[in-house]
């Protein structure tokens, strides 16, 4: 693949993966507000989650698409504001983001179970 | 110096000699000011995930949990917990805002109109939340 | 009547020069290209600088007036001295040659490695285009098309400051005034071009390109074309 193609799809994936992190924050944050309107604890948030299989499937989603956007938007800002990039930077940058996807969807299988 | 035929691919550009940089007098424009609160909001966000993750999966001990949800009732760390909530919602809307001029093409005022909107959006966010017990 | 004055810090040297203080006489509908040119002529001779129209058609006589890139002959003083001060210094991003004269090669560089200029599908002996001048791929190119290059935008732009390679506004706002002309037979070329980590992907919305450029082009949205033409090649394994 051309660098300029590769640069193509990581720009494709972060507006996509923004799209789809557009409607989750949405939804995240009538969460939030209504959720510690009602005072938050362990349980309520348990609840929610055992509710419906919406809950669990919504934040799966949520995850990977974080998972996604975080590193590509963290690697653009390293190679402004930094000068860190390369190879290197690339393989660190795919370890934070397994590193997001692993925590965050056992964050949601703990929450789940 | 510059007499290049059209057309032709520039051999690697080099640029050696040291050059002036813009500053502050240069950026205050409000689309600048977006670009600015965007990032930021991104940088914190992207800091504070890993952090949210591991304090979710600490739910498997409820009473620890709740304790740890106690916590977060002073004052200092829910203000830190607002300014993150309201980082969020500053960055969908800034995201949203570049979407749409990215996507959908833009029309000139409206992007100072789009701007205003997304700085109300966020201010009833930080309200909302800050109104909440 | 007081003859009122005005005190001008105008950059002398290279990269690694200083400001150096004048005081100009002040007068009616004064330009800060009369500023510079009173310097040369009544203070300082060794002043080097460019112009050439001096009425706002040709561009060369960009310049940081207190910040901000503008064209010196459409700039009065009386719209940008911050309490009867200004300053003067050369483009910003480019290197110095002298005093406020900037070397604009690294500027048609980047032209050129956009792929920046016209390639004819057609020969003498073809009968004329046609180019329906209301249709909307050639009202884009309208849009964009009045750019004279003066680096404006360049050196307004931060990403350019950040990014060494980045392409810059100008250069960008050409290639999207060519891959809307019916005419052009190097489409496929020039997003390859134009598409990287050095090209329209590097560009954040900042919009200074759009706000400072004297002609009121907007290569913001020239540029948001591009990620739109170039996302939709690779799309179809074009890229």
């Amino acid at each position: 693949m051309t660098p300029a193609a590769a640069a193509t799809w990581r720009w494709l994936a972060q507006r996509v993966s923004a799209a789809v992190l557009a409607i989750c924050v949405l939804v995240h944050l009538a969460t939030i507000v209504y959720a510690t309107g009602q005072g938050l604890t362990a349980a309520a948030i348990v609840a929610r989650l055992h509710a419906s299989l919406a809950w669990p499937l919504f934040y799966g989603v949520f995850v990977v698409a974080v998972a996604v956007h975080a590193p590509l938007g963290l690697r653009v800002v390293l190679d402004e504001w930094s000068g860190l990039r390369g190879r290197a930077v690339d393989v660190a940058l795919a370890l934070f983001a397994l590193t997001l996807l692993a925590g965050g969807l056992h964050a949601v299988r703990t929450l789940t179970a | 110096m510059s007499g290049r035929a059209p057309g032709r691919q520039a051999a690697t550009i080099v640029q050696a000699a040291p050059v002036r940089r813009n500053d502050v007098r240069a950026r205050s424009h409000p689309a600048y000011w977006a670009f600015v609160v965007h990032r930021v909001s991104g940088l914190v966000l992207t800091l504070f995930l890993p952090l949210h993750f591991w304090a979710l999966s600490q739910a498997l001990d409820p009473p620890a949990f709740d304790r740890f949800l106690a916590w977060t009732h002073a004052p200092a760390v829910r203000l830190t917990e607002i300014a993150i909530v309201v980082a969020l919602a500053a960055h969908l809307a800034g995201g949203v805002r570049l979407l749409l001029v990215e996507f959908v093409g833009w029309r000139g005022d409206l992007q100072k109109s789009a701007l205003a909107l997304c700085t109300a959006f966020v201010v009833l966010v930080g309200v909302l939340l800050a109104l909440n017990p | 009547m007081t003859e009122a004055s005005l005190a001008v810090r105008i950059w002398r040297g290279g990269a690694e020069g200083a400001y150096r203080e004048y005081t100009v006489p002040r007068q009616p509908a004064q330009t800060v290209l009369d500023v510079v040119t009173h310097v040369q002529r009544h203070v300082d001779p060794s002043l080097a600088y460019r112009f050439a129209c001096r009425v706002g058609m040709c561009g060369s006589c960009a310049m940081t007036v207190n910040g901000k890139a503008r064209w010196t002959c459409r700039t009065h003083v009386d719209s940008v001295s911050d309490g009867e001060r200004l300053e003067i210094a050369p483009l910003s991003h480019l290197p110095i040659v002298r005093d406020l004269v900037v070397d604009m090669a690294p500027f048609f560089d980047r032209w050129a490695q956009a792929r920046g200029s016209f390639v004819p599908s057609a020969t003498r002996a073809d009968d004329f285009a046609r180019v329906e001048p209301a249709s909307p791929a050639r009202a884009e190119v309208d849009a964009a098309i009045e750019c004279i290059g003066c680096a404006v935008c360049y050196a307004s732009c931060d990403v350019v400051g950040w990014k060494p390679g980045y392409l810059g506004p100008a250069a960008l706002n050409r290639a999207w005034t060519l891959v809307n002309d019916a005419r052009d037979a190097d489409g496929s070329a020039r997003l390859q071009a134009v598409a990287g980590d050095a090209g329209c992907h590097a560009c954040h919305t900042h919009q200074s390109c759009t706000e400072r450029c004297p002609k009121h082009l907007a290569p913001t949205r020239s540029i948001a074309g591009l990620k739109r033409l170039v996302a939709r090649a690779a799309l179809k394994g074009a890229l």
